[in-house]
């Protein structure tokens, strides 16, 4: 006897996504969250393209805080580089968009449970078939045929079924963020400065939040953590680039950037998300990532259920289908991300003067690729590797 | 031993992320080291990006 078809572990856009596409499906469904609320705290920069989003949701004017249409980068000695965005992107608000999206999931017959805290997997006969989770302390248990692991870069329900899922150093980033009030900038442009000064192996980015508002953070590569802290990096910006801010939040994280999870699935169980690694290690954007990996999770998980087989060999559609919907691209972001750790400020001193001699209008990807290949030839030879898959 | 800076942390998840051995425990305002199972590693005392968790090695005053 099962209570559910599926249990969703964790309400942020992953399981959102995978509790809406199970739950659409027939699929008789909860989706248990630890906090008090969904969306909340809110540990993301917050920007996402309008094509990225649009695959799955029609975007709506309340869960946007800002249109992105320009993005400033600068070199650890402030040269200044300037494009015009490419894709319409939006800085969100986080807070109303994840609501957005487990509201969503739950007009097609997914419960939600909050204050949830998933602390075991019920395992029988080496299959997932449910989890112990307390409930305001009191302790509960719930069976299903299928849970879905969407709890965030912990990873944890993951590593209780057997999942190595503990990330290595250099494959997450330190982070610290705050939302600041009071503060003037340019409310159409994101704006990111890199080099060890702000952010080692990561950058730091000042993200517009509308109304006199940004989002700033950064985040710095766990291999370098050891040496610098994230909280004080980003203090000693604010105190210089904008002393009169007020901060409204401030949270810390780990963004994992890291190659997606070699095994995704398990006997009764599949990971999504930041628990399956699914960040873009470049740009260290999971939102969009995670809603696709979400998605497929929860229309492989009803798939599996209708034919019977849940196990690991019976969900081998799921990690096929996420492969086959960028996690191949994933791949070999990865790969650049590895090597782009690497570069020295004096590199990037020098890629930065050689970009901004090009006229704006012409910053092509590919002229800007010539240029970084100019000075680091080894990331060419790295990013050819990732293409032709050597 | 990994001590915890009493009301310090932000209950990220960062140090849960790299731990190698499953030995720290969060909720949603709460964190715990399990000693028993605890390496002594030190990587979740470099990944903490306010400095909350810190080491007794090298104090020589531990009795346990």
């Amino acid at each position: 006897m099962t209570d559910y078809d599926v249990i969703v572990v964790g309400g942020g856009p992953a399981g959102s996504m995978a509790a809406y596409s199970a739950a659409s499906k027939g699929a008789k469904t909860i989706m248990l969250e630890k906090d008090r609320d969904i969306g909340y705290p809110v540990r993301c920069g917050e920007a996402v393209s309008d094509t990225g989003l649009r695959q799955f949701v029609e975007p709506k004017p309340e869960w946007i805080a800002a249109t992105i249409k320009k993005i400033r980068m600068r070199s650890p000695d402030n040269t200044i580089i300037d494009f015009k965005s490419l894709m319409a992107g939006y800085v969100l608000h986080r807070r109303i968009f994840d609501y957005a999206l487990a509201n969503r999931a739950s007009q097609v017959g997914a419960e939600i449970q909050t204050r949830a805290y998933v602390d075991g997997l019920i395992v029988e006969d080496d299959i997932v078939k449910g989890v112990k989770y307390q409930y305001m302390g009191e302790k509960r248990t719930l069976k299903a045929k299928i849970v879905i692991a969407a709890d965030g870069v912990e990873s944890r329900i993951g590593r209780m079924a057997g999942i190595r899922t503990a990330i290595k150093l250099h494959d997450i980033e330190s982070g610290y963020q705050v939302t600041v009030g009071n503060i003037d900038i340019d409310q159409e442009m994101i704006d990111f400065y890199v080099g060890k000064n702000w952010a080692p192996g990561g950058y730091l980015w000042v993200f517009p939040k509308g109304d006199r508002m940004a989002n700033i953070g950064l985040g710095v590569v766990g291999s370098k953590a050891k040496d610098y802290n994230s909280h004080d990096l980003l203090h000693k910006f604010l105190k210089e680039h904008y002393p009169q801010a007020a901060m409204l939040t401030s949270v810390c994280g780990g963004v994992p950037v890291a190659h997606t999870l070699k095994q995704i699935t398990g006997n009764g169980i599949m990971l999504t998300g930041d628990a399956a690694r699914m960040v873009n290690p470049v740009s260290g954007g999971g939102i969009v990532s995670g809603m696709h990996g979400g998605k497929i999770a929860g229309e492989v998980a009803m798939e599996a259920i209708a034919v019977g087989d849940v196990s690991s060999k019976g969900l081998a559609e799921y990690p096929k289908r996420w492969r086959k919907a960028g996690g191949k691209n994933h791949e070999a972001l990865h790969r650049i991300s590895t090597s782009i750790k690497d570069i020295t400020d004096d590199e990037l001193n020098r890629i930065a003067l050689r970009v901004s001699k090009i006229p704006r209008e012409e910053r092509s990807v590919l002229k800007i690729f010539t240029v970084v290949a100019k000075e680091k030839p080894k990331i060419l030879l790295d990013v050819t590797r990732a293409f032709v898959g050597a | 031993m990994i001590l915890v800076k009493d009301n310090r942390c932000d209950f990220c998840g960062t140090c849960v992320a790299v731990c190698p051995v499953d030995a720290i425990e969060l909720r949603e305002a709460d964190i715990s080291i399990i000693h028993d199972t605890c390496i002594d590693c030190d990587i979740c005392i470099w990944i903490c990006p306010i400095d909350v968790l810190s080491s007794d090695k090298g104090q020589g005053t531990s009795n346990d």
